[in-house]
C-alpha cells in the first residue's frame, strides 16, 4: 500500500533502497550522508533486507568494491559527500567507463577548504565530467522518487551507466517532511531484477573487465561511451513517464514552474528551487511576469531542452551553488550560455553564484535577482554577468 | 506556504531542541499538516548554541531556507538570553516561550524591548519533578502546542501518549513520568492564557 509519511531525505533514500534491496553497498562515513549506510546497516541487523554491506577504510575502497560487486554480476551502490566523492574520482571514471550500471547516493556537501560540512554542489559538479548520470533533486520526495528510477535507467541496454542520485546536504538530507511512499510491491516490480547481459562470475561466458586498450581501440570505446550518456536522456524520459503510471508523480529533464510567458525566469537545481518557486508565487502577485526552470538532470546536459525553454524571456538568471574558479563564471553558467549561443538563443544572461558552503537563500534574495533583471532591462543599464549573491555585507 | 506558522528554537547542544522540533514535525504531521522540522547544523558540541525550525502548514511547503521571522520562539536554555538575540524578527504578534524559574516580569528586561507575548515555564523543575532528571524539551514542546494551537490539547496529548509507547517500548517505566511533564507545563500556559484575557476584558 502506498503510504503518506514524513520523514528527512537520508530516511526517505535509504526507504527506497531497502524497498529495493540490492546485492551489495560497500560505504565509508562522511557527513552529511552518514545516515544512509547507518541505516541500510539497521534494516540488515533486523534481516528486513539481505543487502551484502561492506565496511570499507576509505571512500577510494568504497567505489572500488562497488566496481567489483557490479563487474561481478551484482546490483550495488553507496553513499558519500563532499571529500568521500573527490576521494571516489579515478573510480568514478572506472565505473563510467567500464559501463557498469551501479547507482551513487551523493549527499551534496562543500569541499574543503574552509573546512565545513555544510551544503553546496562542488562536490557533485567536481563530477561532472566522469561520465555519471547526474540527477537533483528538490526535496525529499524527488530525492526518494529519483532512487527508485536509478536502476531502471541504469541498466537500460542502450545505457549501461553509473547514476549518481543526488540531494542537498542537511537542507533536504536532515529536514523532515511530508513525503508519500510507493508500495513494496510496486517499488520491486518497477526496478525488476537485475539481469546483467555478461559479467565476470559467469564461467559459461568469461569476459574481461577493465583491460589495456590501445590507441587503435580506445578512441572508440571513449565515443560509445558518449552515444551511452546521449541515449540516456530518451531513457530518463521514459523511465519517468513509467514513474508516472505507478506514483502519479511527473518527472521530466527539469520542471518549467510558470515560465510559459514569463519576462525574467531563474534556472536553478535542488532545494533553493523551492524557494525560488514560493518568490515566482508572491512576484506574480503583484503582476511581475517570472519563472523558475528547476534542472533536474544535469548529466546528460539537456543543452537544446533548455535552449528551447529559455527563448521566450528576456533574461536568465542562471543560478550556480558552486565556484569554479575559471574567472569567468559557475558550471552551470558556462553551460546554459554555451547551449544558448549554440542554438541562436541570444537573450540576456546574468550568472549568479549562491549558497556557498551552506550560506542560506531566502525568498527575499530571489526576488530581489528577479527586481534586478527587471531594472536591467528597463533601465538599459547592465548588471555584471558574473556575480556573487548572498555576501556578508 | 502561505498561510501557517514558522517557529525558531534555541537550545545549547544536548538539551534536544533539534529532537524538540522534529518531534513537532512528527505530531503535526499526525494531524493531517504539512510540516517541516530541521536543525541549523554546525561543527556540533555540548552546550554550544543551536538552533532548529518548524514551518507547519495546510499548503505544501516549498521554501528550504532559515526562518528569519518566525511567528513563535522558543528558548530552552535561558543563559542564551545573554548571548543570543532570540527575538530577532520575531513577530510582534507571534509570543516568545522561555524555559526559566523568573516571572514574565523578570524576563521581559532582558528581551530587549520584545512587544509581543511572553510566556514562562520552568521546564527543569518539570522534568525534574516527573523524570527524575533535566529533560526540558518535553515541557517545551507542550508549552509551544499550548501557544500556538497548532493542535488542540486532546489530540496532541493522545498522539505524545502513542509516540512515547512507541518510542519507549524497551523503557515503559518513562511513558507516564513524560506525559505527566506535558501536561503539566500544558497547564501553566493554559493558566498564563487565561490570566492574558482576564486583564484584556478587565
Amino acid at each position: 500500500m502506498d503510504m503518506k509519511e514524513r520523514m528527512s531525505g537520508n530516511e526517505a533514500v535509504s526507504y527506497a533502497i531497502k524497498q529495493i534491496n540490492p546485492d551489495v553497498m560497500p560505504a565509508f562515513p562522511i557527513t552529511p550522508s552518514t545516515e544512509i549506510p547507518q541505516m541500510i546497516s539497521t534494516y540488515i541487523a533486523n534481516g528486513e533486507i539481505d543487502t551484502e554491506f561492506i565496511p570499507v577504510e576509505s571512500e577510494h575502497s568504497a567505489m572500488s568494491a562497488a566496481i567489483g560487486a557490479q563487474a561481478a554480476g551484482a546490483r550495488s551502490l553507496t553513499a558519500t559527500s563532499s571529500a568521500g566523492l573527490a576521494l571516489m574520482w579515478e573510480e568514478l571514471l572506472l565505473a563510467a567507463s567500464n559501463r557498469l550500471p551501479l547507482v551513487l547516493a551523493l549527499v551534496n556537501r562543500t569541499l574543503s577548504g574552509p573546512i565545513n560540512i555544510n551544503c553546496d554542489h562542488s562536490d557533485g559538479m567536481g563530477a561532472r565530467d566522469t561520465g555519471w548520470i547526474q540527477i537533483y533533486a528538490e526535496n525529499n520526495q524527488e530525492a526518494y522518487d529519483n532512487f527508485i528510477q536509478a536502476y531502471p535507467i541504469a541498466e537500460h541496454e542502450g545505457v549501461h551507466l553509473p547514476v549518481m542520485i543526488c540531494q542537498d546536504g542537511f537542507i533536504t538530507s536532515h529536514a523532515v517532511e511530508n513525503i508519500e511512499l510507493l508500495d513494496d510491491k510496486k517499488v520491486k516490480k518497477f526496478v525488476g531484477e537485475y539481469k546483467p547481459e555478461e559479467y565476470l562470475l559467469n564461467p559459461g561466458n568469461p569476459v574481461a573487465v577493465g583491460p589495456y586498450s590501445v590507441s587503435n581501440y580506445a578512441m572508440e570505446a571513449k565515443k560509445n561511451q558518449e552515444i551511452a550518456l546521449e541515449n540516456s536522456k530518451a531513457v530518463i524520459l521514459e523511465v519517468a513517464k513509467n514513474f508516472k503510471k505507478i506514483s502519479g508523480r511527473s518527472y521530466g529533464l527539469f520542471e518549467e514552474y510558470k515560465t510559459k510567458d514569463a519576462d525574467y525566469i531563474m534556472l536553478i537545481m535542488g532545494s533553493a528551487a523551492g524557494t525560488a518557486k514560493q518568490a515566482v508565487s508572491e512576484l506574480r502577485a503583484k503582476g511581475m511576469k517570472v519563472g523558475v526552470l528547476k534542472l533536474r538532470v544535469f548529466r546528460p546536459f539537456p543543452a537544446e531542452e533548455i535552449a528551447e525553454a529559455l527563448k521566450g524571456c528576456k533574461t536568465v538568471a542562471i543560478m550556480d551553488r558552486c565556484e569554479s574558479y575559471n574567472g569567468n563564471g559557475g558550471p552551470l553558467g558556462s553551460e546554459v550560455t554555451s547551449a544558448l549561443f549554440r542554438n541562436k538563443v541570444m537573450i540576456e544572461t546574468v550568472n549568479y553564484i549562491y549558497g556557498l558552503a551552506g550560506r542560506d537563500f531566502t525568498v527575499d534574495e530571489a526576488k530581489a535577482i528577479f527586481k534586478e533583471l527587471e531594472e536591467q532591462d528597463v533601465s538599459g543599464r547592465k548588471v555584471e554577468q558574473y556575480k556573487y549573491i548572498g555576501l556578508r555585507t | 506556504m502561505d498561510k501557517g506558522i514558522e517557529i525558531r528554537w534555541h537550545g545549547r547542544g544536548g538539551q534536544g531542541a533539534k529532537t524538540a522540533a522534529l518531534l513537532l514535525a512528527d505530531v503535526a504531521f499526525k494531524t493531517g499538516q504539512y510540516v517541516q522540522g530541521f536543525p541549523e547544523y554546525g561543527p556540533e558540541r555540548m552546550g554550544a548554541p543551536i538552533t532548529a525550525y518548524n514551518r507547519i502548514s495546510a499548503d505544501k511547503i516549498r521554501v528550504h531556507s532559515n526562518i528569519y521571522t518566525p511567528d513563535y520562539v522558543v528558548v530552552v536554555d535561558e543563559t542564551l538570553l545573554s548571548s543570543v538575540d532570540v527575538t530577532a524578527g520575531l513577530k510582534k504578534n507571534g509570543a516568545i516561550i522561555i524555559n526559566t524559574s523568573k516571572s514574565r516580569e523578570e524576563i521581559a528586561e532582558k528581551l530587549g524591548g520584545y512587544k509581543g507575548r511572553i510566556y514562562t515555564v520552568d521546564a527543569r523543575k518539570i522534568s525534574v519533578e516527573t523524570l527524575g532528571k533535566n529533560f526540558p524539551n518535553s515541557p517545551m514542546l507542550a508549552a509551544i502546542v499550548a501557544v500556538s494551537n497548532v493542535m488542540d490539547r486532546d489530540t496532541f496529548i493522545g498522539e505524545m501518549r502513542a509516540s512515547y509507547e512507541h518510542k519507549f517500548a524497551k523503557k515503559p517505566e518513562v511513558i507516564d513520568g513524560n506525559m505527566k511533564a506535558l501536561e503539566m507545563a500544558y497547564d501553566v500556559i493554559e493558566a498564563a492564557m487565561e490570566d492574558d484575557k482576564m486583564s484584556l476584558s478587565a
